[in-house]
């Protein structure tokens, strides 16, 4: 019986890391849908930007007030996990306070400096909270903004603050306990913030002490393995997945579009003039795949970077409160293409899980998540781009979904097939003959 | 079988490009070297706003001048340049852009052209990003960048006097800024002329877009409350300035029309940079 919370506690952490592991390869199969891309070069520069833009939190000063305040969380975030290391370990062995045997004095640098940066995450979210409650920042309303990214946002913030306040509780009991002598509690730590605790905790005896110290103890790693459970179904899964994501950044200028590999072999053969138009056509090829469409209609058509974007996304608005269009009342908002296109890859992950294979349910990514009034009123500005914190580039989606409306269904707007009719025949997007292009230089000012 | 139609077409009216002789403004083209056994220093790639809109011609003429002044050796292409396909590939249009990039790569090598400078960000991004990956690789620079060498240089000198006091405003075209990271050079031209440079709140990375890229110039803006150019040049005459600045024939036409729109016209004038460098150095 002396062993059973070692037990239980192994096989809880074991349960929950199996179940973790098994979502996020999910989430890996559901990226792996998109097309390929490389993002292999550049291994040096792509180390600085994530260093800069993930680790270094560079995009957050952009904001001061939640920048600041999303920095504490972030660094209280990592560092706490040290702290959470030695739970584990002690929860494994069943020792108590491990660390504290090896780091000596260390031990209560390190103790002291946990506790004070939960309080300054907690505090952090309750400004947060506040901040969300009051529905006074623009940015954080929407109408992609429903009922369940809304809840997401605020169910993060109480279980932040629930998590350090047992954290906390957890220290309190334990330093009276140590100041009294307690068995089993070893004098270790210093608790700069939990002490102040003690005119109430010294209170009561030392078996309820006992009891509250234990329980915070399970509830805060208990709560961090939920937590750990609940990030891949959450907006909350930025704090993996946006290293990768901003390491497989692309680093070219965000002015270039790719080159669609498959139109330059139609237009070299188009203009190349030893081809012979009337030739045969090569035989098909047995076991070719079918044709890939030009663009995007559904989310596998898309780049795996795409929706790795998409399960990035922390749903901050920061790119629709930049975006142009949506700032002039337009329905494009750069924040729900990125949700969508989640969605829809959890959507199709989902019955391809079930059945083995692709199914098709009668629905695309394009016209009933995306419609093409909000792919047509983007001006291509990277505004989207440039504010995102975690690297995302919704103008890769938009660009793919229009090549499909354009090069598939033929349904660009009728003045844009103006546009690219006058392009074809006089070589400039309006109807001047190319013949006066150097009437400038003959005309007066 | 179209195409190599309108292929041919172009290399034939080669043979009709002349020299062009005005009393202040010669510009060659690159037959004209070609013919001469010569070689341009740098191509001078105008744009389609640059060739046929009525205002954008101004700008051209002005860095033509510019050019001419410091006796650059310098070409244009003429009645050979084709649009990039910049507004066809922001649409969407993969094959005409890939398209009007192979012919034009083709003219481009063909004349063995290393440097491009040209006065439209969007045919800068298309030429300098885009076409490399094609076949089309150059130097390219903005003439934003061009004029702050030769100033630099001395080779170009300006005299402030005309806009002394003045205050300006500049708007960052999206694809010479967000798009290509160019946000220096245009502000150190406005330094040049001796003048008050105000900067809105949302400029550098911030800049708001004008709302003509991404072939939004060639369509109607979809429905909402506000044209993305009135926004803009709300935020500009908030500055109070004389003029606006800019370093895009598009975001030109996007804000002269806000500035029109707000019955502005006669106080506020909207200026490209090569103009008002012109101005300012006399020409």
């Amino acid at each position: 019986m002396e062993f059973l919370p070692n037990i239980i506690f192994s096989l809880l952490l074991i349960t929950t890391t199996l179940v973790f592991v098994g979502r996020v390869r999910r989430i890996r199969q559901n990226i792996l849908m998109g097309r390929d891309v490389d993002r292999s070069d550049r291994k040096k520069e792509r180390f600085l930007h994530m260093f800069r833009i993930a680790i270094g939190q560079g995009k957050m000063a952009a904001k001061p007030l939640s920048g600041a305040m999303h920095i504490i969380v972030y660094v209280g975030f990592v560092i706490i996990n040290i702290e959470v290391l030695e739970i584990v370990l002690d929860g494994v062995l069943g020792t108590h306070r491990l660390f504290s045997e090896f780091l000596g004095g260390l031990y209560n640098v390190l103790i002291g400096s946990f506790e004070i940066l939960a309080v300054a995450v907690l505090l952090a979210c309750v400004v947060f909270l506040i901040r969300r409650h009051s529905k006074k920042i623009k940015r954080l309303e929407g109408p992609e903004m429903t009922k369940w990214p809304k809840s997401d946002a605020l169910i993060i913030l109480y279980a932040e603050i629930a998590l350090m306040s047992a954290f906390l509780f957890m220290n309190g009991a334990d330093y009276v306990l140590q100041s009294v002598g307690f068995d089993g509690y070893v004098k270790a730590g210093s608790y700069p913030v939990s002490s102040m605790l003690s005119p109430f905790l010294g209170t009561l005896s030392g078996s309820t002490l006992v009891v509250i110290e234990r329980v915070c103890w399970w509830f805060h790693i208990v709560g961090i393995l939920a937590f750990l459970n609940y990030l891949p179904f959450s907006k909350h899964f930025h704090i993996i997945l946006a290293f990768p994501n901003v390491y497989f950044d692309q680093l070219t200028p965000k002015g270039q579009i790719n080159n669609m590999e498959s139109v330059k072999k139609e237009v070299e053969l188009m203009m190349d003039p030893n081809a012979d138009p009337y030739s045969a056509p090569p035989e098909p090829d047995p076991n070719a795949s079918a044709p890939i469409p030009f663009g995007a209609k559904d989310v596998h058509d898309l780049t795996w970077k795409s929706i790795m974007d998409a399960y990035t996304c922390t749903e901050c608005g920061r790119c629709t409160e930049q975006c142009p269009a949506n700032q002039t009342g337009k329905l494009l908002s750069p924040r729900k293409i990125m949700m969508d296109v989640r969605d829809r890859a959890e959507e199709k992950g989902k019955r391809t899980n079930q059945s083995n294979q692709s199914e098709v349910d009668g629905k695309t990514l394009l016209h009933n998540y995306i419609t093409a009034e909000e792919l047509w009123a983007c001006t291509s500005c990277n505004a989207c781009v440039e504010s995102c914190p975690v690297g995302n580039n919704p103008l890769d989606v938009i660009v793919d979904l229009r090549r499909y409306l354009v090069m598939e269904q033929s349904q660009a707007p009728n003045e844009l097939n103006i546009m690219f009719g006058n392009v074809e025949n006089n070589g400039a997007p309006w109807a001047f003959p190319a013949a006066d292009r150097f009437n400038w230089a003959t005309e007066e000012d | 079988m179209v195409l190599h139609g309108h292929f041919q077409q172009q290399t034939d009216s080669t043979g009709q490009q002349k020299k062009i002789n005005m009393a202040n403004l010669q510009v060659s083209t690159m037959a004209d070297y070609m013919a001469n056994g010569e070689k341009p220093d740098v191509l001078f790639w105008v744009g389609c706003a640059g060739s046929f809109d009525d205002r954008a011609k101004k700008i051209t003429r002005a860095f033509a001048k510019i050019l001419n002044k410091v006796g650059a050796k310098y070409a244009v292409l003429g009645q050979e340049e084709s649009c990039t396909g910049d507004p066809a590939k922001r649409a969407g249009n993969e094959f005409l852009f890939q398209m009007q990039a192979m012919m034009n790569i083709q003219v481009l090598n063909g004349y063995g052209v290393q440097k491009i400078v040209t006065a439209c960000p969007h045919c800068f991004n298309t030429l300098k990003n885009e076409y490399p990956e094609l076949g089309g690789k150059y130097e390219v620079v903005h003439h934003t960048q061009f004029i702050q060498e030769l100033l630099d240089s001395g080779k170009l000198s300006v005299q402030g006097g005309d806009f002394k006091g003045k205050k300006i405003t500049y708007h960052d075209p999206c694809y010479l800024g967000r798009a290509n990271d160019v946000y220096d050079a245009p502000r150190s031209l406005i330094e040049k002329l001796d003048t008050e440079l105000s900067e809105m709140k949302r400029s550098r990375k911030k800049g708001l877009c004008c709302g003509a890229g991404g072939a939004q110039m060639f369509k109607e803006a979809e429905s909402g409350d506000k044209e993305i150019n009135i926004e803009r040049i709300e935020e500009a005459l908030e500055m109070s300035p004389s003029i606006i600045a800019t370093g895009c024939p598009f975001c030109n036409t996007m804000l002269t029309d806000g500035v029109k729109l707000k019955n502005r016209s006669r106080e506020v004038k909207v200026m490209d940079l090569a103009e008002l460098v012109a101005k300012a150095a006399d020409l």
